[in-house]
């Protein structure tokens, strides 16, 4: 019984709460690049880097709110820079697509031809980012670190092992608990939120209605761009933060929005987990777990790890590609909001 | 009275002219119907006097008022309503929704004019929260009515209404049509099933090849032996 309670605590502290929290920040992410899709019909490759910048705004405001002594106390001081630094990605979006992507869709460009715009987006950020603040780590977190640490879960319960909860796990997941509820009651509930589900089901009809395009892609951004500082900041916040690290995360995020189905809010957030589950659970090595609940002398002498971390994104990759050739519109069968 | 006036007008897509010198009018209250063979430029003629298409001659006039520089969205602001031929709901969203969407302009309260739309689609109160996209091809055109009429329009355009609907459905739209008719709403609609629809027409326009070729009253065409030779069938 005590073996099988610490089995579950392993598997627990080591898979099932990182991957909750990994989920949470690909879900904003892929959220983000299904809006997109949904209104802009393109996907858009720059949303990693609009998630960096993202970053990178919290990191230099919570600095700067360093340097007067400003803190949250025992939260990190960045949850009190995020909703500046949101301000200036949404910033960063109008402008991109004042200068980019509004060109195309004037013209009524191909997406394919949008998307490549955007990769071109992406690397223009990406300079411009480590132009700022260089291509080095930065760590910007401070506050208390851990709500529960292992030495203390040991104590309190008398099992060998520990379940360590880091407040940035605890933060995450409520911060992309309270942004669903309130994206979904807004597409659900409100004139502008169903003017947008309507736009992105059926442009010529919504225009006929009098819905104006103009208003509806600026109000996307707003949300692309609150959506992508938020999942940027928090991955930053959970992890560290490297400019080039959020290169890499673009492949999970178009994993996750393409599993869920791309353009579906809901099937973006299951994309998110399903994908943090899979690059997780693949690559922990099972060594731990087993010798709790297998009897001594079937104990596996290897890691029981099917692949290495360092190939964690071949998982997402795999999985992109499977679904593509399974069932291309994903779970949710999208396309639009 | 309103109308909806088109005089002389030509137009077509790239380069190319459908409609040729085309006139025709609407009043408020009364229901035309446009007629004609295959490619005659039906719906053409109504998509250029919404403004889908450019006028290469002529001009669109709505109660007396020249309206060519309007965008489509503008003259929908105006009372000239349109529902299309196909996609003409929005598939993702519920029934009500879609009619809360047909009055996106109105700052007014909607509400009564949704009840209006139930009662005279009973139907739509039953499939409320259902997804448009779920509906038969009927109930859908329903909708697609009740979206139109939710702006409250002086003039609502339909692009065949009754396409590619079983001929029970039919005779339903079109009795639903006459009674939008009676709310004082002017209807311009283009229509394949010939017969049936100049049966209910106040008045009738037969196109060929983009130019007048009849018109008169529903009845007039209707026995007139050139429009019978040439496509009611004898």
């Amino acid at each position: 019984m005590i073996d099988f309670l610490n089995a579950i605590v392993v598997l627990l502290n080591f898979v099932f709460i990182p991957a909750l929290s990994y989920g949470s920040q690909l879900a904003l992410g892929a959220l983000g690049v299904s809006f997109i899709y949904a209104i802009l019909r393109f996907a858009n490759f720059a949303h990693g880097e609009l998630m960096s910048f993202g970053a990178m705004t919290t990191i230099l405001i919570t600095w700067f709110f360093q340097s007067y002594g400003i803190n949250l106390g025992i939260l990190p001081t960045a949850l009190l820079a995020i909703p500046f630094s949101i301000f200036f990605t949404i910033i960063l979006c109008l402008l991109t697509n004042r200068l980019v992507f509004r060109y195309y869709r004037i013209k009524k460009s191909a997406p394919v031809v949008i998307a490549m715009a955007s990769i071109g987006v992406m690397f223009v950020v990406n300079a411009i980012i480590r132009i700022i603040i260089g291509p080095n780590d930065k760590k910007f977190f401070d506050g208390q670190k851990f709500i529960i640490k292992a030495k203390q879960f040991k104590e309190m319960t008398g099992l060998n092992e520990g379940l360590a909860l880091k407040s940035t796990q605890v933060i995450t997941i409520f911060i992309t608990i309270v942004l669903l509820i309130f994206l979904f009651w807004f597409l659900q509930k409100t004139k502008t939120g169903k003017s947008m589900r309507a736009f992105s089901d059926n442009e010529d009809l919504a225009l006929l209605s009098g819905i104006n395009p103009e208003k509806v892609v600026f109000i996307t951004w707003l949300i692309v761009g609150t959506l992508a500082c938020v999942a940027g900041t928090l991955y930053g916040l959970d992890k560290s933060y490297k400019p080039f690290t959020y290169l890499g995360l673009v492949l999970p995020i178009f994993a996750s929005a393409i599993v869920g189905g791309i353009g579906s809010p809901v099937g973006a957030v299951v994309g998110g987990y399903v994908i943090a589950f899979s690059e997780i659970m693949i690559t922990y090595a099972y060594k731990k777990f087993l010798k709790y609940i297998l009897p001594e002398n079937l104990e596996p002498s290897g890691l029981v790890q099917l692949l290495s971390t360092d190939y964690k994104f071949a998982v997402s990759f795999s999985i992109l590609v499977i679904v593509l050739l399974v069932r291309p519109s994903g779970i949710f069968k999208g396309r639009t909001l | 009275m309103i109308s909806l006036l088109a005089k002389n007008i030509t137009a077509g897509y790239g380069g190319v002219d459908i409609i040729n010198d085309l006139n025709l009018f609407v009043n408020q209250g009364e229901i035309v119907v446009i007629v004609g063979p295959n490619g005659a430029g039906k719906s053409t003629a109504m998509k250029a006097m919404l403004g889908m298409l450019k006028l290469s001659k002529g001009s669109v006039e709505f109660s007396g008022n020249e309206i060519d520089s309007m965008l489509p969205q503008q003259r929908v602001s105006l009372g000239i309503a349109f529902v299309p031929q196909n996609q003409n709901v929005f598939t993702g969203l519920t029934v009500e929704e879609n009619l809360e969407m047909g009055a996106f302009l109105r700052k007014d309260n909607i509400h009564e004019t949704i009840e209006q739309i139930y009662d005279l689609f009973p139907i739509l109160k039953e499939k409320r929260n259902q997804n448009a996209g779920e509906l038969s091809g009927g109930q859908r055109q329903q909708v697609a009515f009740g979206r139109a009429l939710m702006t409250m329009p002086k003039i609502l355009m339909l692009d065949e209404p009754t396409a590619g609907v079983s001929p029970i459905v039919m005779d339903e739209l079109f009795s639903r049509i006459i009674e939008v008719g009676k709310t004082g709403v002017g209807i311009l609609m283009v229509e394949q099933n010939a017969k049936q629809a100049l049966n209910i027409a106040d008045r009738g326009y037969v196109l060929v090849n983009g130019k007048n070729r009849n018109e008169g009253s529903g009845k007039e065409l209707l026995e007139n032996p050139d429009v019978r030779k040439s496509f009611l069938g004898g």
